[in-house]
């Protein structure tokens, strides 16, 4: 018998013993420790800021707690807090926001996930080269294509004014801004959902031919249930690319329309007046709260989504 | 009468031609397998009858209607894959009323089918499990229960059991056979297995590369393959082959110093004349012990290795400089090394043109 040194007089059996303090384990949970402060501390400087009172602030400790915690700011923020002539705060971007989101979400995720299935399951002459385009969409920056879409709403809206005899403004409109966005989300939610259904096997969707299913009862019978973890993640993707979206917002809508991004933004860098930082720090966390939400509230849903879609291309 | 027709069925694929004028004529209730190695075209052939894939060129008779143009649900067939194909968020009930609810079959008739299929299978205390909550063998099941409930004339198997551990596949093979007798529907099933082949056919067609190679009864396929491809692909272990020539007057088989005897050589293309030739033995057709004196052909030979299999036993050794497998039984104590004198008649072999590879 020639055991070990370190073993000596312990016969080895079971499960192996195991340090905790290694060299890699320090490295490890260090670089991890420093990662995390690194994204916190502003975080925690925003939240504490927001609860404290303008003199506070004005002692210049960043880092110290509040002395006297204060809820106001973030009433002011939602509901005082002046954008030009406008005093009304943020709410009014957030119901706003809401209603681009929620069509858009909808409107785009059930566009995009018809594509998908009907390009990996229901091929047709030219699928190959429809799917290419589509995707070579996602890499042209959009920022080249802002102007000529402007001039295309524009013309839309008048297209469809004479048509229904009605005056229709798409350009300047919440609606124009939920075509944008739904168009803008096609390329990458395409793809998201073609590679899901190209890894549902096959002979399911030939078994369910079979059995007389045609398009839409495969679609919503088979296809649909068995895709819920990726819709998960098309959700997620549109509500933060959404919701978070400022270019877009700013180029389409008007004042009267603006989303929450293009409102806080103006709240924040008003040159009048007194910065007022814990009004303007509430108003950042309220914007962000609601992809924070989302993600807290699907994250592991979320991951497990985005390993479904990416096995097979 | 026949039930399933193909006629100058052609396939491409871009440029590439997977079935090239393939013509098949089934009978009604009988089992019709399609066997072959993997990409031979027996899988593309089977969708091209189920409708699954659209064809090129000539036409699919079912039932003595023209269904070419026809969807697979109104083609009066069922089919069962190889991965069981079930829909995952249904119960074993729901997959079964799938197609039946589809077809806007009344309720009361569903119910009654369904009864009726789980009672032939044998799945009744399954009928409210979800598929994931289901072994292989009973998932299988349900899926030949998708197709039975449909009610039709021509089932369609494509490798069902080809998923399954090998005790399972054996159990499912005695069961779908006692199925066959049960129903008499007509069947078309394709395998890479032979033993499946050979024990649930009425009749075996044999495929390579897109063409059919042989169509006949699994004995008739055993005994006198169509050509040295068939006779290789068909049994295990694999048929012994020796090169050499016929003699003049087709009376024996010369390999290099060996004679083997020919007399009584069934010949199917009229009398054998000198030629380049395959001679194919198979394995189990050589004799060792007492009787080997009144064969034909006798040998000496040295085995070289045993494989001892319980029900019997294979030798290999060189025999007319080619390697050479026989079959003893699984009581013979042999070991390598020992000299055996084996015995066989050439002339229940089968003889190969050396070119054509074509049976003589």
């Amino acid at each position: 018998m020639t055991d070990a040194p370190s073993n000596l007089g312990v016969t080895p059996r079971g499960a192996k013993p195991r340090k905790r303090l290694t060299p890699t384990n320090i490295m490890l949970y260090g670089t991890l420790f420093v990662a995390s402060v690194y994204y916190l501390l502003p975080l925690y400087v925003m939240l504490v800021t927001s609860l404290k009172g303008m003199p506070e602030i004005r002692l210049g400790n960043v880092f110290a707690p509040p002395v006297e915690v204060t809820f106001e700011p973030w009433v002011k923020a939602w509901a005082q807090a002046c954008t030009g002539i406008n005093c009304d705060g943020l709410s009014r971007g957030f119901w706003n926001s809401v209603q681009i989101l929620v069509p858009s979400v909808v409107i785009s995720i059930a566009i995009a996930s018809i594509n998908g299935y009907a390009l990996s399951l229901w091929k047709f002459k030219g699928s190959e080269v429809f799917f290419t385009i589509l995707i070579f969409g996602a890499f042209i920056p959009y920022q080249v294509m802002i102007y000529p879409i402007v001039i295309l709403l524009r013309e839309a809206g008048e297209v469809l004014s004479a048509v229904t005899g009605t005056k229709i403004r798409l350009m300047g409109s919440i609606w124009g801004l939920v075509i944008v966005h739904t168009i803008f989300g096609m390329p990458i939610l395409t793809l998201l959902f073609r590679n899901y259904f190209a890894s549902v096997p096959e002979e399911l969707f030939k078994a369910a031919r079979v059995d007389g299913a045609g398009f839409w009862q495969i679609y919503f019978q088979i296809m649909l249930p068995m895709a819920l973890p990726i819709f998960v993640v098309a959700i997620i993707l549109q509500v933060t690319g959404i919701w978070n979206d400022f270019l877009f917002g700013v180029i389409f809508t008007k004042p009267d329309t603006y989303p929450m991004t293009v409102q806080l933004n103006n709240i924040v860098n008003s040159v009048q007046g007194v910065k007022e930082y814990n009004v303007n720090m509430a108003a950042t966390m309220l914007t962000g709260l609601v992809p924070l939400i989302i993600y807290f509230a699907s994250g592991k849903l979320f991951v497990r989504g985005i390993a479904a879609g990416a096995v097979k291309g | 009468m026949t039930n399933v027709t193909v006629k100058d069925l052609t396939l491409d694929f871009g440029a590439v031609r997977v079935l090239d004028k393939l013509n098949i004529d089934i009978q009604e209730g009988e089992f019709l397998v399609l066997l072959g190695a993997s990409g031979c075209g027996k899988s593309t052939l089977l969708n091209c009858i189920a409708g699954l894939l659209d064809i090129s060129d000539g036409e699919i008779h079912i039932g003595g209607r023209n269904v070419t143009w026809e969807e697979p649900s109104e083609r009066g067939i069922g089919m069962v894959f190889q991965s069981y194909a079930l829909y995952p968020q249904m119960s074993v009930e729901g997959n079964l009323s799938f197609g039946l609810k589809n077809a806007r079959v009344p309720k009361p008739e569903i119910a009654k089918r369904v009864a009726r299929a789980a009672e032939i299978l044998q799945i009744e205390p399954l009928l409210k499990r979800k598929p994931a909550a289901l072994s292989g063998g009973q998932r299988q099941r349900v899926a030949i229960g998708r197709a039975l409930v449909r009610d039709v004339d021509v089932f369609l198997f494509d490798e069902p059991l080809s998923n399954l551990d090998a005790k399972l596949r054996a159990d499912l093979r005695v069961e779908l056979k006692l199925l066959h007798q049960k129903l008499d529907n007509t069947m078309i099933y394709v395998t890479h297995d032979q033993v499946e082949a050979m024990t649930l056919a009425d009749r075996i067609a044999i495929m390579r590369g897109g063409v059919v190679q042989q169509i006949a009864s699994p004995s008739e396929v055993y005994d006198r393959p169509s050509n040295k491809y068939v006779a290789g692909f068909i049994g295990s272990p694999t048929i012994n082959f020796f090169e050499g020539s016929i003699t003049d007057g087709g009376r024996e088989f010369l390999s290099a110093d060996l004679h083997f005897p020919l007399t009584g050589y069934e010949a199917t293309q009229g009398a054998l004349t000198a030629r380049p030739a395959w001679l194919g033995i198979r394995p189990e057709a050589v004799i060792t012990g007492t009787d080997v004196a009144q064969q034909p052909f006798t040998a000496d030979i040295t085995v070289e290795l045993v494989e001892p299999m319980g029900s019997d036993t294979l030798i290999y050794t060189t025999l007319a400089g080619t390697p050479f497998r026989f079959r003893m039984s699984g009581k013979a104590s042999v070991a390598a090394g020992d000299t055996l004198k084996i015995g066989f008649d050439p002339a229940q072999g089968s003889l190969f043109d050396k070119t054509t590879e074509k049976r003589l």
